[in-house]
C-alpha cells in the first residue's frame, strides 16, 4: 500500500544514511561505519565525531576496506561501507564477490552517485554498471531507495539482516515519493500509480522522472499509466512484474543505468519467461561513459528525463497501432 | 628432534601422501609453510580443535590459499577432521578444495585463494577484536610472489597505522612464484625492509627452523605494534629433488616427479619412525 509525500523534506541522502546510523549506533554496538576517504563527501562525519571507536577511515585504499570489512563481519561486526559508486563495485569487484559473498561475510556496501550523479567528478567517477555487476553476484541483495524514507529503511533493515548487500543512491536530495510512513518490504516492489494501459518500471530517483511521464500522458493523451518502484533489484518482485504486465499494451523501464544489466534487463528476464507479453522500451544510458557536467546536462544527454519516457511511450504506441 | 619438527615431519608426509593420491597438486608452496604451520598448530595458536568455533580462539588466515594441501595436513593431524578425508582434496564435492573455504572445512578461519585478499581480511579480524579489546591474536600467511599484490601494502599499511600488536604477518619468501623467481619476474626488493619501513615490527628468520619461528613470534608478541616476520624458504622445502626442481608450483605426478615423490615419502616414513622408536 503506497502513502505518497504530502510535502517535500529536500533532504538529501547522504544525511538520511547518516542520521539513520547515528540512531541505530546508539542500541547497536556491533555496528562500524567505514569510509575510503570520503567522510566529508558522505556526510558521515558527525558518526565519526560522536562514535570515533566504531567508525573507521580506511585511507584511499578500497580493497583493503572491503577486505578489512568482510574480516571484521565474521567476528561479529556490522559494517556499513561507503565509497563512490565504482569505487564500491567495479574496482573491488573480485574482494567483494570472494572476501565478501563467496565466504558469507556480512556487509553493508554503500556506493553513492551513480549514472548522472557523478556530475562534475565526471566520466572516471561514473558508474552505470554497477547493477548489473551487483547482481550477478550470488547471495547479494541490491537496493536502490527512491526517496529519504526509502533510504532510512534501507539502512535501518540491512542492519537487521546477516549478509551481503549493495545500496545505490546519489548523495543529494531527490523529490519525496514517500511519506515518512510508508512501510517497505524486502523483496516486495511498490505499485506507486496503478494504471490500465502501461506499467513503468523504475527505480531511485528515476520514479520521481516517471511519475512525471505518467501524470504528463494522462492530461495529454488520456493514458493511465502505472509506475512501479523496483527497489528492491535482488530479490526481484517477479510476481509483481507478471501482474503489472498483465493485460497492459506496453512496458517502459526507466533506470539511471546501463540498459546492459540492470532493472530492464531483470524485467525482460522475467517477461521473456512468461511469454505473450506486451513490447518493452528501455529508457536508460545507451551504452556509452559518462562525462562531466551538472546533473540537468548529464539527464539529458543520457535521456533520463520524463520527456525520454514520453518519447519512448510514444514511440512504443505508434509501433502498436 | 623437538616437537615441531616432529610435527613438521608429519604436515609434510600427509601432505605428499595426499597429493600423490590425487596425482596433482601446489607442492612446492605448501611445503615451504610446513615449519611455520607446525610451530603456529603446534602450539603457538591458542586453539581447541573440539571447539573449532571457540569464540576466544586465535585466527589462522591463509593468504596464500594455494598452500592449502599442507594447511589440511595440520588441521587433520591436529584433530579438526579425520586424516582419512586428506586424499579427497580436489575430488568432485569435496570439503576440502585446492584453496581453503571456510564454509567447506572446519577449522578454516576464512576463504583465500584469491591473492592479496587474506591479509585484509585478517586485519579485519585483528581490528575487530582490538576495538572490543578482546585477547584474541590473528596469524596471517603471505607468499613472497602474493606481494605483487597491491593490496597486500594496503593491508601492511593499515595494519601499522591501527598498531595492531594481535596481529602477527608471516611473508613466506620461497623467492619463486608460478612462473619462475620472483627476482625474475617482478622484483620484490628487500620484503623485510619494505615492510620496516611500512611501520610494522620486523623480523627475518629461517623458516625451515622451527624453534627460530617460535622466538621470533614471541619477540612479535611483545611488540607494541603489528609485527612481520618474513620466513626464508625455499619452495618445495624439505623435499631436496623437489626443492631444485624449476616448475615445482604446481606438479602433476607423473613418470619422474611420481617417483621422487614416492621416495620422498618413503623417506619421510623412515625419518618419522626413527623418531618415534626414539621416544
Amino acid at each position: 500500500m503506497v502513502k505518497r509525500a504530502s510535502v517535500q523534506t529536500n533532504k538529501e541522502m547522504r544525511a538520511v544514511y547518516s542520521e539513520t546510523l547515528y540512531e541505530l549506533m546508539k542500541t547497536n554496538p556491533d555496528i562500524v561505519v567505514m569510509d575510503a576517504d570520503l567522510v566529508s563527501a558522505s556526510g558521515s562525519g558527525k558518526l565519526f565525531k560522536e562514535y570515533p571507536d566504531r567508525c573507521i577511515n580506511m585511507g584511499i585504499s578500497e580493497a583493503n576496506m572491503m577486505g578489512a570489512a568482510a574480516g571484521m563481519s565474521l567476528v561479529g561486526k556490522i559494517p556499513f561501507v561507503h565509497t563512490f559508486t565504482p569505487f564500491a563495485t567495479r574496482r573491488v569487484y573480485d574482494q567483494v564477490y570472494l572476501s565478501g559473498a563467496y565466504q558469507k561475510a556480512n556487509v553493508r556496501i554503500f556506493g553513492s552517485d551513480p549514472g548522472f550523479w557523478a556530475s562534475h567528478n565526471g566520466g572516471t567517477h561514473t558508474s552505470v554498471e554497477d547493477v548489473a555487476l551487483m547482481r550477478a553476484i550470488p547471495t547479494m541483495t541490491v537496493l536502490a531507495p527512491a526517496d529519504a524514507s526509502a533510504m532510512k529503511w534501507v539502512v535501518e533493515e540491512t542492519s537487521k539482516h546477516y549478509g551481503m548487500f549493495y545500496i545505490r543512491a546519489g548523495r543529494k536530495s531527490t523529490p519525496d515519493i514517500y511519506d515518512a510512513s510508508q512501510s517497505f518490504e524486502l523483496g516486495k516492489a511498490i505499485v506507486v500509480q496503478d494504471g490500465e494501459d502501461g506499467v513503468i518500471f523504475s527505480m531511485g530517483e528515476m520514479i520521481y522522472e516517471a511519475l512525471l511521464a505518467s501524470e504528463s500522458l494522462k492530461k495529454s493523451h488520456q493514458l493511465s499509466i502505472a509506475v512501479v518502484d523496483m527497489f528492491s533489484l535482488k530479490p526481484l518482485d517477479e510476481a509483481c512484474v507478471i501482474h503489472m504486465v498483465k493485460d497492459k499494451k506496453f512496458v517502459i523501464v526507466a533506470e539511471n543505468h546501463s540498459v546492459i544489466g540492470g532493472l530492464g534487463s531483470a524485467v525482460a528476464q522475467v517477461m521473456a519467461a512468461l511469454g505473450n507479453c506486451p513490447p518493452l522500451r528501455q529508457v536508460g544510458i545507451q551504452d556509452h561513459f559518462g562525462e562531466v557536467g551538472t546533473v540537468d546536462y548529464l539527464q539529458e544527454k543520457f535521456k533520463l528525463k520524463s520527456t525520454d519516457i514520453i518519447e519512448s511511450v510514444m514511440d512504443v504506441i505508434q509501433n502498436i497501432d | 628432534m623437538n616437537q615441531f619438527e616432529r610435527f613438521a615431519l608429519q604436515i609434510r608426509l600427509q601432505t605428499c601422501r595426499m597429493l600423490k593420491s590425487r596425482g596433482f597438486g601446489h607442492l612446492g608452496g605448501a611445503m615451504s609453510l610446513v615449519e611455520v604451520l607446525a610451530v603456529l598448530y603446534g602450539g603457538v595458536l591458542n586453539i581447541d580443535p573440539t571447539n573449532p568455533s571457540w569464540e576466544h580462539r586465535d585466527y589462522f588466515v591463509l593468504s596464500k590459499g594455494h598452500g592449502g594441501p599442507s594447511y589440511y595436513a595440520a588441521l587433520a593431524l591436529k584433530g579438526y577432521f579425520d586424516v582419512s578425508l586428506l586424499p579427497t582434496i580436489n575430488a568432485n564435492g569435496t570439503s576440502i578444495p585446492s584453496h581453503p573455504d571456510r564454509l567447506k572445512t572446519i577449522g578454516v578461519d576464512a576463504t583465500t585463494g584469491s591473492l592479496g585478499q587474506g591479509i585484509s581480511v585478517a586485519v579485519g579480524i585483528a581490528k575487530a577484536f582490538t576495538m572490543d579489546r578482546k585477547q584474541n591474536r590473528v596469524y596471517t600467511l603471505v607468499g613472497d610472489g602474493e606481494c605483487n599484490e597491491g593490496q597486500v601494502w594496503e593491508a601492511m599499511q593499515f595494519a601499522a597505522h591501527h598498531q595492531l600488536s594481535n596481529l602477527i604477518i608471516f611473508i613466506d619468501e620461497n623467492h619463486k612464484q608460478l612462473d619462475g623467481t620472483t627476482k625474475d619476474i617482478n622484483n620484490p626488493f628487500d620484503l623485510a625492509l619494505k615492510a620496516e619501513s611500512f611501520g610494522l615490527f620486523t623480523q627475518r628468520v629461517d623458516g625451515s627452523d622451527c624453534l627460530a619461528i617460535v622466538s621470533a613470534i614471541q619477540k612479535a608478541k611483545a611488540s607494541s605494534t603489528a609485527s612481520c616476520i618474513v620466513l626464508d624458504t625455499i619452495k618445495g622445502q624439505g623435499l631436496p629433488y623437489f626443492e631444485t626442481l624449476a616448475d615445482n608450483h604446481h606438479i602433476r605426478f607423473e613418470k619422474d616427479s611420481l617417483f621422487q615423490l614416492e621416495k620422498a615419502i618413503e623417506v619421510l616414513e623412515l625419518q618419522l619412525s626413527e623418531v618415534q622408536s626414539h621416544g
